[in-house]
């Protein structure tokens, strides 16, 4: 309990930092620390799947891409004018979800609705083809349609960066390519 | 494309980057692998691997990346993982089953080799996707 405690008030400190903070680069940092200790907290509520998710993707290649981005456009954040407008958004938003919170079960509460659906069905087929971890069983066999349908979203989204990234750059290789070896061989 | 240089020259981030990305790729083939039985699955060890990738391209620079592993592959590889998948699925069908529908493929372990092909399906897919998009963004950084 006091690890989590601990855990869940970094993260609130790092959140108010990041707000705070002007300096693209450090924050993109932050949110890498952000994204880890969130998956220290997966891993405390059992959810070892997500938290491996969290750290891969959250920690590390988004913030590669965030600092690849940021290396395209610029470290500091401009100052723009104070707006109101926002921020009742963001504080309405946020006491939206903390009263939506009131109505979910207690964590780890067997009596829950979400344990008494389709749950014990899924860890009893489990158990009977020998799959140990329900996870791979749901995602691949039960859901396996809709497995089907994330890693075409996956594709997808590849093909749409592809597009929109790569086809420009490969246009615009014949005329340029002397130009960057030439500038790769005197940096190097 | 300096700061690539000048990383190469950093004998720690050279060294510790060379000792650790066969470790992250073995992880991922466990985390692969052993998704059935353990944390982990398709995804997860996809997106592993494509962070050993991004730590070699980081440390040795994208030239060198694209070296060990060309983007020519990858685009084939986003493709090639999807069609696994769905080929499984068409693998079910003219077996007589209905589409992902395991049970067909053997009398008593088709669950688990159909969940072993459709997850190798997801990892490639994952794994190629997501070094394609740290290529294309370090890319377009150098222009």
């Amino acid at each position: 309990m006091p690890i989590e405690a601990l855990l869940f008030v970094l993260l609130v400190v790092l959140a108010l930092a990041i707000a705070h903070m002007r300096d693209l680069f450090a924050a993109a940092m932050l949110f890498s620390i952000f994204s880890l200790l969130s998956a220290g907290m997966f891993t405390l509520m059992d959810a070892v799947d997500v938290a491996f998710t969290e750290a891969a993707v959250g920690a590390g290649i988004s913030t590669v891409l965030i600092l690849g981005t940021l290396a395209l456009t610029s470290n500091e954040e401009r100052n723009g004018p104070f707006r109101l407008t926002p921020l009742l958004v963001c504080l309405g938003l946020g006491a939206t979800l903390i009263y939506g919170t009131r109505d979910l079960p207690v964590y780890g509460d067997p009596g829950a609705v979400v344990h008494h659906h389709v749950a014990p069905e899924y860890i009893e087929g489990s158990h009977n083809i020998h799959i140990p971890n329900v996870v791979t069983t749901v995602l691949a066999s039960y859901r396996g349609y809709d497995t089907f349908g994330e890693t075409t979203v996956v594709f997808t989204a590849g093909l749409g960066v592809l597009l929109l990234l790569g086809g420009a750059a490969r246009r615009r290789d014949p005329e340029e390519e002397a130009a960057p070896q030439a500038t790769s061989e005197v940096t190097s | 494309m300096k700061q690539h240089m000048r990383m190469q020259d950093k004998i720690i981030l050279r060294l510790g980057a060379k000792f650790l990305v066969p470790f992250i790729l073995l992880f991922a083939f466990y985390v692969q692998f052993h998704g059935d039985f353990g944390p982990g699955g398709g995804f997860q060890a996809g997106v592993i691997a494509a962070a050993a990738f991004v730590l070699y391209g980081l440390i040795f620079g994208l030239d060198t990346a694209q070296k060990v592993v060309p983007k020519s592959w990858l685009e084939k590889g986003m493709a090639i993982g999807v069609l696994v998948y769905g080929g499984t699925g068409v693998a079910t069908m003219l077996l007589g089953g209905n589409f992902l529908e395991y049970d067909v493929l053997h009398h008593h372990n088709g669950q688990h080799y159909g969940i072993i092909a459709v997850e190798a399906g997801v990892g490639i897919a994952v794994t190629c996707t997501m070094t394609l998009l740290y290529y294309l963004f370090a890319e377009r950084g150098r222009r």
